[in-house]
């Protein structure tokens, strides 16, 4: 019998071909020449302009979309490329919301920004449709350095690096690169195939040799990277998950919501994932609400979100909040887990509602059921098997300056690293100016 | 109750919005559907002799843009109209006999003889047609065969061509002048002269409106070449308005019925050169941009200014703003003003800042938090600032009182008159008694 969205149990084709593919079909699709065109015009060019500042990697925003309105878009895709190789990526998936557009001038004049970020990805796709890769590298410096982590910290140092003259070797324990963008980011902002494509487009510079399946901590040691190479870079990323700590975590149904999505990124035919009828996803961030959007667009019938704070203190922003609540995704704030009930499988999870006071949240006493064949913990990732010898600011790597570790010759930067937002953006400014720093290093 | 009726040299019509001589005017078919539109007159697009002219067979119109591909201006290589004159002749009379209400002028351009000009309006008058402009301003092609632009051009030929038709016809004459002149008062007083019943300005503007840089021809190109076209369309208007206001300013012209054409889109643009002296105004790029549909918002708006003023009738401010178009000598140079930024209209873009920074007076500071202010001490009142903030008064020029101190120039404010032709700076000044 065909399968459907009531459909008892975590099971796979509870939507048509047609209609997944439509789920997942790119979130913002490309402006086409004129509406490039319509929405360039907008830009008021605007004195030492707000948007610079509120970018990570501090795109000259009014000079590429002036590029834009006088017909050059790959001029202005050269531009962006200039502070951020992976401009077509970050087009595609940072939060312009709380970033560039957030502080567009038009945000204030009309509550209607410059779309900056659809502006972007017209650029860039005009300019990566080329085919040809724009930069060339400077004459060999004979330096060589390894980056560790193929995500966007470590693609963005690699490529500034080869760039500069010195020769990368590329570690990355996953059997493809890309990371987050490859593994992580919701799939209707990345459509296509892009992640693979932006990385081999990025590669096309030269000078950078990819290891894939190759771990630090595992046939790779810091010591053996310290020795065989001028300089290295870690951009490990968040490899581990934090832990619920729930009483029957451990029953069938119960993952941890980054395994979910990379499954997801990777399956070649939607139609054979499965995904429950009711599933609840435990957290309030980009995580959360990206696997339960995805649930949801896979054809689960229902799916809670439940946080423990207010609404205020998720991390998700206020677009991936209201994307959710658009795509059916029921938001329940001020409840927390206590456990997870069922036979072997989920059936059910308990939570206690809590409130926030003057000592911290606690529970009200009040307790309440969700129906669940599937629950999905997404209550943050933290830094995994990163080496001893480096000291820790917190839960992440500390660094000074542009990424500089505590063991001389190391640089860090991305989501591993202290400091800045986890972003994908970030991750390419911290990736970016830490290449910068090393090149200097072994310059001086 | 106002209205918009008008006489305009005896020609009477519903509202002063006439369609200029051009395509939307060169058949039937187009007329007909102008009137139904709501139009108050039109002017024929131009007829000349027979054998017809022809027009080129590829792209006649080169465009310039604003945002969003907004016309700005259009330049044209067309020519007079390209049917036969019979066939022409007989659509006016059809016309003007199913539409007596409106004005039917026709325009005319033929050869620089006086038998040629007897002619044809012997065949224009029999149609019933209300009056004639004589086409001295198209400055492409016809030019070059010695009419047109080449007539407007020299005062002598357009008095003397003014004159024949006066003699030859009963109808209104109206001269319509090219702009591509140094000084536009000499062709208006040759028309006077001749005894022009009105002039009518401007006509297109000498231009080439791009290059196409791979074919390296200015467009439009046809076949690898270009020629030069006439500009039209809202970025001619400021030309178009000081013409009209110099003709409306000078000593021998003065009061000499003025027809306004140039980049005429809105109700506020005919408004504008109704006082500067304009009796009606002509109408092309906007018609051909938009379609006969602007002509609603054109009465509309037009109506409700007068209403709003409280003006009955066109002639109730026609020429109103012309006392006040005088000479730089004659400003005030007591008239201190200094730029003022509303903090809470101000989007925080800075053009203001780039502006005033990059220009010449530096007399905006940038502090913390974006906020911008107004250096009085440096503001010497340019308005730039003004001009290049995207919030409509959200900088505004402030008036000092007399008696406060300009912070610039460290001098009290005088509440007297005092221009340039007495100002001890100017070697020329005659003390001031
Ligand atoms: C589900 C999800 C959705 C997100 N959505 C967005 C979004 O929409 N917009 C946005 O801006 N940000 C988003 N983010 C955050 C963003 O993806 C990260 O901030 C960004 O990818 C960080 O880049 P990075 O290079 O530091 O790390 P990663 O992208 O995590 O890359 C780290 C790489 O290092 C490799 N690695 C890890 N450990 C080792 C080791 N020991 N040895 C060798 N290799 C190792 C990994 O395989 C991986 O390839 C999202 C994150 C998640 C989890
Ligand atoms: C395509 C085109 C053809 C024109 N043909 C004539 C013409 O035959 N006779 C004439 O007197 N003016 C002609 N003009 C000039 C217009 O009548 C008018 O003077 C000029 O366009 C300025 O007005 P506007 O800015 O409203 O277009 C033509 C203009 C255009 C755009
Ligand atoms: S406007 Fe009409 S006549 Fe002119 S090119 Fe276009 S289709 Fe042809």
């Amino acid at each position: 019998m065909a399968k459907s969205v009531s459909t008892p149990g975590i099971v796979a084709g509870r939507l048509s071909p047609a209609e997944l593919s439509e789920n997942f079909s790119d979130l913002h699709p490309p402006f086409d020449r004129h509406e490039a065109a319509v929405a360039a015009d907008r830009c008021y060019f605007c004195h030492d302009a707000p948007c610079v500042t509120a970018c990570p990697t501090s795109i000259d925003i009014p000079l590429f979309i002036r590029q834009i309105a006088t017909g050059t878009p790959e001029g202005a895709a050269r531009t962006i490329f200039d502070q951020n190789i992976l401009g077509g990526m970050c087009a595609r998936v940072c939060p312009t919301e709380t970033l560039c557009e957030e502080a567009c001038v038009r945000e204030t004049a009309e509550g209607k920004p410059v779309e900056i970020g659809r502006l972007q990805r017209y650029a860039t796709d005009t300019a990566m449709a080329r085919g040809s890769h724009p930069y060339t590298r400077a004459a060999p410096t004979g330096k060589r350095v390894a980056v560790v982590g193929a995500g966007p910290a470590g693609l963005a140092c690699a490529h500034r690096l080869a760039m500069h003259g010195h020769d990368v070797t590329l570690y990355d324990a996953r059997p493809k690169p890309g990371g987050l963008n490859e593994f992580g980011i919701a799939s209707y902002k990345t459509v296509g195939g892009f992640a693979a494509a932006e990385v081999e487009w990025l590669l096309g510079i030269g000078g950078i040799t990819p290891e894939l399946g190759r771990r630090l901590g595992g046939d790779l040691t810091l010591e053996a990277l310290r020795d065989g190479f001028d300089a290295v870079f870690l951009g490990v990323g968040l490899a581990g998950v934090n832990a619920l700590r729930t009483e029957g975590e451990d029953r069938n149904g119960v993952r941890d919501a980054v395994d979910f999505i990379a499954e997801l990124r990777q399956a070649e035919d939607l139609t054979a994932l499965p995904v429950g009828r009711h599933v609840v996803v435990i957290g309030g961030g980009m995580t959360a609400v990206d696997a339960a959007v995805q649930a949801r667009l896979l054809g689960a019938e229902q799916v809670s979100l439940v946080y423990r704070r207010g609404r205020d203190r998720m991390n998700a922003s206020q677009f991936e909040q209201d994307l959710a609540a658009s795509k059916g995704v029921r938001i329940i704030t001020n409840a927390q887990p206590l456990q997870v009930i069922g036979n072997g499988a989920a059936r059910e999870v308990e939570f206690a509602r809590t409130e926030e006071t003057a000592e911290g949240l606690r529970e009200t006493g009040e307790t309440f059921r969700l129906r669940a064949d599937q629950v999905f913990k997404a209550i943050g990732q933290r830094l995994h098997g990163a080496p001893e010898t480096l000291k820790l600011d917190g839960s992440k790597i500390a660094i000074s300056g542009a990424g500089r570790t505590s063991v001389p010759g190391v640089w860090a930067g991305g989501d591993c690293a202290s400091g800045g937002d986890d972003l994908t953006v970030t991750a390419v400014a911290e990736g970016r100016d830490a290449a910068e720093e090393i090149h200097a290093a072994l310059s001086g | 109750m106002a209205t918009l009726q008008t006489d305009f040299i005896g020609i009477r019509s519903p509202n002063p919005f006439w369609l200029a001589s051009a395509p939307p005017t060169d058949k039937e078919y187009n007329v007909r559907r102008a009137f139904e539109a709501g139009w108050g007159g039109v002017v024929w697009k131009t007829l000349g002799l027979d054998p017809h002219v022809v027009n080129v067979n590829g792209p006649r119109y080169g465009v310039v843009y604003g945002a969003d591909r907004r016309v700005l201006a259009l330049n044209n290589i067309e020519l007079i109209t390209d049917r036969p004159l019979q066939t022409n002749l007989d659509e006016i009379k059809a016309v003007k006999r199913d539409w007596p209400d409106r004005a039917m002028i026709v325009s005319l351009m033929v050869p620089c003889e006086e038998q040629c000009w007897k002619d044809i309006l012997a065949q224009v008058e029999e149609t019933g047609a209300d009056g004639i402009e004589l086409n001295f301003g198209c400055p492409h092609g016809m030019s070059e065969r010695g009419m047109g632009s080449a007539v407007g051009q020299v005062p002598e030929y357009i008095e003397m061509v003014t004159r024949w038709c006066k003699a030859a016809t009963r109808m209104p004459v109206i001269v319509k002048l090219t702009p591509n002149v140094t000084d536009i008062r000499r062709p208006a007083r040759a028309a006077l002269a001749g005894g022009a019943d009105a002039v009518s300005l401007i006509n297109t503007v000498n231009s080439i409106t791009s290059v196409d840089l791979d074919l390296m021809a200015p467009e439009p190109t046809i076949d690898g070449k270009g020629s030069h076209g006439g500009l039209c369309g809202p970025a001619v208007r400021p030309i178009a308005l000081n013409m009209v206001a110099e003709i409306a300013r000078d000593a021998e012209t003065a009061g000499l019925p003025v027809s306004g054409i140039g980049g005429v889109t809105t109700w506020r643009d005919a408004a504008e050169f109704i006082a500067l002296g304009a009796g009606n105004v002509q109408v092309c790029t906007a018609a051909m941009t938009y379609g006969f549909r602007i002509v609603e918002e054109l009465k509309a708006g037009l109506l409700r200014y007068m209403e709003g003023k409280g003006h009955d009738r066109i002639e109730d401010f026609r020429g109103r703003a012309v006392p006040n178009v005088t000479d730089w000598q004659y400003l005030n140079l007591n008239y201190v003003t200094k730029a003022r930024i509303d903090q809470d209209a101000c989007i925080k873009c800075g053009r203001c800042y780039a502006a005033c920074e990059d220009t010449s007076h530096q007399a905006i500071a940038m502090t913390e938090g974006r906020v911008f202010e107004v250096i009085d001490e440096e503001c010497v009142a340019c308005n730039l600032c003004v001009n290049v903030c995207p919030v409509e008064n959200c900088i505004t020029m402030e008036r000092l009182p007399a008696g406060a101190v300009d912070p610039r120039t460290g001098r009290s404010v005088q509440a007297d008159y005092a221009n340039w032709t007495t100002h001890p700076n100017n070697p020329a000044a005659k003390a001031a008694e």
